[in-house]
């Protein structure tokens, strides 16, 4: 427990500070105003991965680590997309996972945001074009479900998806 | 030659640098049996198996199998007619064959024997009797996505109950479904359907160019796109006859072990948190975000995503970048020392990881286990290392790697398992950086007509297998990537028998196995 301790006191805060989307503005500010405004007192995600390879859901793992410390700023992940005010959808949509997706929509209150992520999820770049429609996809994201904001990167990073997470929250 | 005295099928070594691979046909269904029959006898396993369609070129079907040996990698192949293509059950040999064929049929038409026909990746998004991977599929019919039932295994008896769980799942992870019959919260059964990742992957490398294949199988599974990169490589210049420069081989080296250490830093850290020590997650997650960072600075991309190519490596990282890594090894080994200190001290964490979702040696032979699962119930099996009658592909051979084992095989085995890994990839790390031979960084590859290959190497989940035939220009006519987690998902199905459903998260999470790799 000493060990634990101690290692919790010299690790200290390596937080660092949001990134800005645009303006000079500290985004944190910003994103604090308006989440009070919007919704309350604080954003709640549910991430739905609809056909990934996985390297997109690393990055937003990543988005918890105490560098990024997303949650620290209000924004947490939830389990049910009923208790979420914004999905976090990666792709490309599978057939099989289409219907799933459909209805972890329907299941979010309104308001919701929904942010696509990735080339896959986003239908953009090499990327994007290599995992198009087939017989075993339908598509972007935006295919299956209407999308707020679209975050592009293979995979993006943390840094890029807390800006789309962000302008998202912007659009409302 | 014979790899076998009573089993007259002919092999011969395929050329190159890669892991060592040997070649054969099976005259038909019944050599194709005792080959497997011998192998398994042997103490071998099922590395792979897939079909093909080969009609277009006045031939039938196809199959393809890959099994491992103590010596290296035996890849077997018998072809189908194509009115009459049928192929024995392997699966009472081995039991992970079971996904495989079933797959094969949703995606060639190519039956086998046995008796569980139900559908593995199709589930209601194309209809039944249209085969994706067939030359005159042409587009897919018009068809209603909806729904699809799946037979499960019914679990009667008093109290006997199902929870269903998935595809999407609860926490930031990929899509499956879960179905676990219980009484009280003891799970007596695990059943899982896969299949939700399915992007028809394998489709879309038909007809692609060398390079534009690089770029698909790198995306198989995000976390092992290394592997994945270096094992299509290697499958692509045996095929063509190139031989990548030993500073290619030393690179390749150098970003797989560097991708092994991100997934076990983060994986240490997800254990911990699952075991509610959300202070294992903090520390390794910021031991991670340093280490992926690291990884941007030598080769432009946190996961080093396409970094590997044929040929050889596509960055060169600059020196500076790599002292400053060795550097790094130094510092992120001493923390990682000391928070296994602080794990192993830890008697909460330890009450969760010992004893629980335990698998034994003699599953794992069973079930074909690699990598990290099959070293934590006490295989001796790494591609790296070693063993009798195996000489490991370079730079490996001369690095000496000292495989990690553990014979407990349950949760805190395979904590156990990535810790002592870290530790020697570390080690690795250091020598690679410290001694990178003079050369080129890649060299051309002019594509082959019909020319196949099969490539190895050793990820840090376990063995991914590419296999590649190209066509008359050169493009790729057939490829086929498969991942450790085919084998290790139905064991994963055992290893949480008798356990309580609680538990089902850490024991996941302990084998960590990819959906998007099995799902292709």
């Amino acid at each position: 427990m000493l060990q634990l301790l101690k290692r919790i006191v010299k690790t200290g805060l390596v937080s660092e500070p949001a990134p800005e989307v645009g303006d000079a503005k500290r985004e944190i500010d910003r994103l604090n105003d308006e989440i009070l405004k919007i919704l309350g007192r604080a954003l709640t995600i549910r991430e739905v991965d609809a056909g990934s390879c996985n390297a997109c859901e690393l990055e937003i793992h990543a988005l918890n680590n105490p560098y990024y410390n997303l949650e620290g700023r209000g924004i947490k992940f939830v389990a049910s997309p009923r208790h979420a005010d914004m999905l976090l959808v990666t792709g490309p949509v599978t057939k099989n996972m289409e219907n799933a997706l459909r209805i972890a929509y329907a299941c979010t209150p309104d308001p919701k945001l929904v942010v696509a992520v990735g080339d896959c999820g986003c239908g953009c770049g090499e990327v994007g074009r290599l995992f198009g429609p087939n017989y075993a996809t339908v598509g972007p994201v935006e295919a299956v479900i209407p999308v707020d904001v679209k975050v592009p990167g293979c995979p993006p990073t943390p840094l890029t998806l807390m800006q789309g997470i962000l302008a998202a929250v912007r659009t409302r | 030659m014979f790899l076998f005295d009573d089993v007259p099928i002919d092999f011969s070594p395929q050329p190159g640098l890669g892991a060592p691979v040997w070649r054969g046909r099976a005259a038909d269904g019944d050599e194709l049996k005792d080959f497997a029959a011998a192998v398994q006898q042997s103490g071998g396993r099922l590395a792979a198996l897939w079909g093909s369609d080969r009609r277009q070129e006045g031939q039938g079907f196809q199959l393809d199998c890959v099994f491992g040996l103590d010596r290296g990698h035996a890849w077997l192949r018998l072809e189908l007619p194509a009115d009459d293509a049928v192929y024995p059950d392997l699966s009472a040999k081995f039991p992970a064959a079971n996904r495989m064929q079933r797959a094969v049929y949703d995606l060639v038409g190519i039956r086998h024997t046995g008796s569980d026909q139900r559908p593995w990746l199709r589930h209601g998004g194309w209809p039944a009797g249209w085969f994706p991977l067939r030359h005159d599929a042409g587009a897919p019919p018009e068809h209603a996505n909806l729904p699809s039932d799946y037979d499960f295994v019914k679990v009667g008896g008093e109290g006997a109950h199902e929870i269903p769980v998935g595809p999407i799942h609860a926490g930031i992870i990929e899509p499956g479904h879960f179905r676990f019959s219980v009484v009280g919260e003891r799970v007596l059964r695990l059943e899982q359907r896969l299949g939700y990742q399915h992007k028809g992957v394998e489709q879309r490398c038909t007809g692609a160019d060398i390079a534009t294949g690089a770029k698909l199988v790198g995306r198989v599974s995000g976390d092992s796109t290394c592997a994945y990169a270096w094992a299509y490589a290697a499958a692509v210049e045996a095929a063509c006859g190139v031989e990548p420069s030993p500073r290619a081989l030393a690179l390749r080296a150098l970003i797989l072990e560097r991708e092994r250490i991100a997934n076990h830093l983060g994986d240490l850290g997800m254990l911990g948190n699952d075991a509610a020590l959300a202070f294992g997650l903090a520390q390794f997650f910021r031991l991670k975000e340093d280490w992926v960072r690291m990884s941007a600075e030598l080769f432009g991309h946190r996961f080093m995503m396409d970094s590997i190519v044929p040929g050889g490596v596509a960055h060169e990282p600059d020196a500076r970048a790599l002292a400053a890594m060795v550097e790094q090894c130094d510092a992120i080994g001493r923390e990682v020392a000391e928070l296994r200190a602080i794990y192993d001290a830890h008697a909460g964490l330890q009450d969760r990881f010992l004893t629980t979702g335990a698998i034994d040696a003699a599953l794992a032979r069973e079930f074909s286990l690699t990598g990290i699962a099959a070293r934590a119930t006490g295989v001796l099996l790494d591609g790296r290392a070693y063993r009798q009658g195996y000489t490991p592909p370079p730079p490996y051979a001369k690095l000496g790697v000292r495989p990690a084992t553990d014979e407990r095989g349950d949760v805190a085995a395979r904590v156990a398992v990535r810790f002592d890994e870290v530790f020697e990839s570390l080690r690795l790390l250091r020598e690679l950086a410290v001694g990178l031979p003079a050369g080129e960084l890649r060299r051309e590859v002019a594509p082959v007509p019909y020319a196949e290959g099969l490539g190895v190497v050793e990820g840090w989940r376990g063995e991914v297998v590419v296999g590649v035939r190209l066509d008359a220009a050169g493009r790729i006519a057939r490829l086929h990537p498969h991942d450790p987690s085919w084998q290790a998902w139905p064991a994963l199905e055992h290893a949480v028998m008798q356990d309580i459903v609680p538990d089902f998260p850490l024991i996941n999470k302990s084998f960590n196995l990819s959906y998007s790799g099995q799902d292709i």
